[in-house]
């Protein structure tokens, strides 16, 4: 029977929920890496029990950890994350010149085809790749235009209220040369050849902060979401806006459609119908809870505009937690599974497609990420 | 040998207890103890200086004989007590955060 691997991070260690294909019954494990924040955790599609970890706290900086058996046991690998050449500067929040500054890995992506290969989404903004299991680590700098033919404005680039991140990372299964990356504030980003050339995908993208809302960077963008079967087909939640875009990101339209509010962090597609988004709504930038203090995922069957709330079995007064970035997951189950982790500390699962919602578990630190593995 | 006492969260790191033992040479400075120290437990490096500047990371601060030996220079001799093992080198995380 087959079996569902959650790795949750948060912000004082990592857990590992377990459950066979009914899911309704769960081992918990952890914490790992107890006291530390762990922004991510996650599996090679290769080799499932490998796993990959960011681990950091503001005393001690950046572990990465693996583990070779699922969790069970971890080591700690390379943790030199060092900018190609010299860093240059990006803009400060006062429009001011900044050195780039190492702080952390926001994001793990194993490779689609080898358990040793890893990319890792850092904090200020770059992309990093290890192909020997996380030991050593190579910037791919063409990114920040180092080396590069192409130019994506990197010196323009400007840290949102979380940081400059690089927090997504989304590879093409169809195409190993193309990666989308997603940094906040800067926006999306594109390669086709691997990593050397990279160009800004932001058109179409309204960011009314922006002295032009509709630059060519400058975007705070909070994930993007695609679904295997459709690697063109790209799903983006924005500080504010849904959007879609259905040209590998050459352009974007809104389909935020009905949603209560289009503010939000979290956003996924069903493993199996490409046409079925989840969003988790969030009042606004400055009041970063549901609405009316109802915890609601709302889900488009029709790839956007048109969206219905999914309530069953989620509070639905006084509930003023957030949902994060990283923090939404689905697993690949005849009938898909939806999960999710709360800044509560919940970890809510949904057997049915997001129909009816149970919690995992409700008490742990606030949720960071959420990653699932759907194992044999 | 010396004696350097680790904060909580680098004993769990390095799978050590509270103090470890090292082999020094003299001049005995806190460069040389860090650098016998990620030698030793290599999964230290950069986690109590940073890559690259190889300076102290802002939240911990170092101590020897009672005294804050934070912003002396690294390749400063540290005191003959702790040079000698009868006094520990130690390294302290900022009470700080939540």
């Amino acid at each position: 029977m087959s079996k569902v691997r959650v790795l949750v991070g948060t912000k004082k260690g990592a857990f590992v929920l377990a459950a066979d294909g009914k899911r309704k019954d769960w081992q918990v494990s952890g914490p790992f890496f107890a006291g530390w924040e762990i922004y991510h955790m996650k599996g090679s599609p290769v080799n499932p029990n490998r796993l990959y970890a960011s681990q950091s706290t503001s005393w001690h900086g950046q572990v990465i950890q693996r583990s070779d058996d699922g969790g069970a046991t971890w080591s700690p690998v390379g943790n030199k994350f060092a900018y190609y050449g010299v860093p240059g500067t990006h803009q400060w929040y006062d429009g001011t010149p900044h050195p780039w500054e190492f702080k952390r890995v926001w994001h793990l992506e194993p490779s689609l085809t080898d358990a040793e290969t890893v990319l890792a989404g850092v904090e200020d903004a770059a992309l990093f790749k290890s192909s020997d299991g996380g030991t050593n680590w190579e910037e791919l700098a063409g990114l920040r235009g180092q080396g590069a033919g192409t130019d994506t404005y990197a010196p323009h680039w400007q840290p949102g209220a979380g940081g400059m991140c690089l927090h997504t990372i989304i590879q093409d299964p169809a195409n190993p040369d193309r990666i989308y990356i997603a940094i906040s504030a800067a926006g999306a980003f594109r390669t086709d050849d691997g990593g050397k050339n990279w160009k800004p995908i932001n058109k179409g993208l309204v960011s009314g902060f922006m002295p032009n809302p509709t630059g060519e960077v400058g975007h705070c963008v909070h994930h993007v979401a695609m679904h295997r079967a459709r690697p063109d087909v790209l799903f983006m939640q924005k500080h504010w806006d849904v959007m879609r875009s259905d040209n590998a990101g050459d352009s974007w339209h809104e389909v935020s459609g009905n949603l209560p509010t289009d503010f939000g962090f979290a956003i996924d597609v069903h493993a199996h119908e490409p046409e079925t988004l989840y969003v988790v709504p969030i009042k606004s930038d400055s009041e970063h809870f549901p609405l009316e203090g109802k915890l609601q995922v709302w889900r488009s069957r029709t790839g956007g505009n048109e969206w219905e709330p999914l309530t069953a079995g989620l509070p639905q007064k006084d509930c003023y937690v957030n949902v994060l970035r990283d923090a939404m997951a689905v697993d690949t189950l005849d009938e898909c599974g939806i999960y999710f982790g709360t800044s509560g500390g919940q970890v809510y699962a949904s057997s049915d497609a997001g129909d009816t919602w149970a919690p995992i578990v409700r008490d742990l630190p606030a949720v960071m990420s959420v990653e699932v593995q759907t194992l044999a | 040998m010396m004696r350097v006492v680790l904060p909580q969260h680098l004993r769990t790191l390095a799978g050590t207890g509270a103090e470890v033992e090292l082999a020094v040479p003299a001049p005995v400075t806190i460069r040389r103890v860090l650098d016998a120290l990620e030698a030793r437990y290599p999964m230290l490096c950069g986690t109590i200086r940073e890559y690259g500047t190889g300076q102290r990371r802002a939240f911990l601060r170092f101590f020897a004989c009672e005294e804050d030996w934070s912003n002396e220079s690294l390749d400063a001799e540290l005191p003959e007590p702790v040079t000698t093992g009868r006094e520990p080198l130690l390294i302290i995380g900022a009470i700080a955060g939540g």
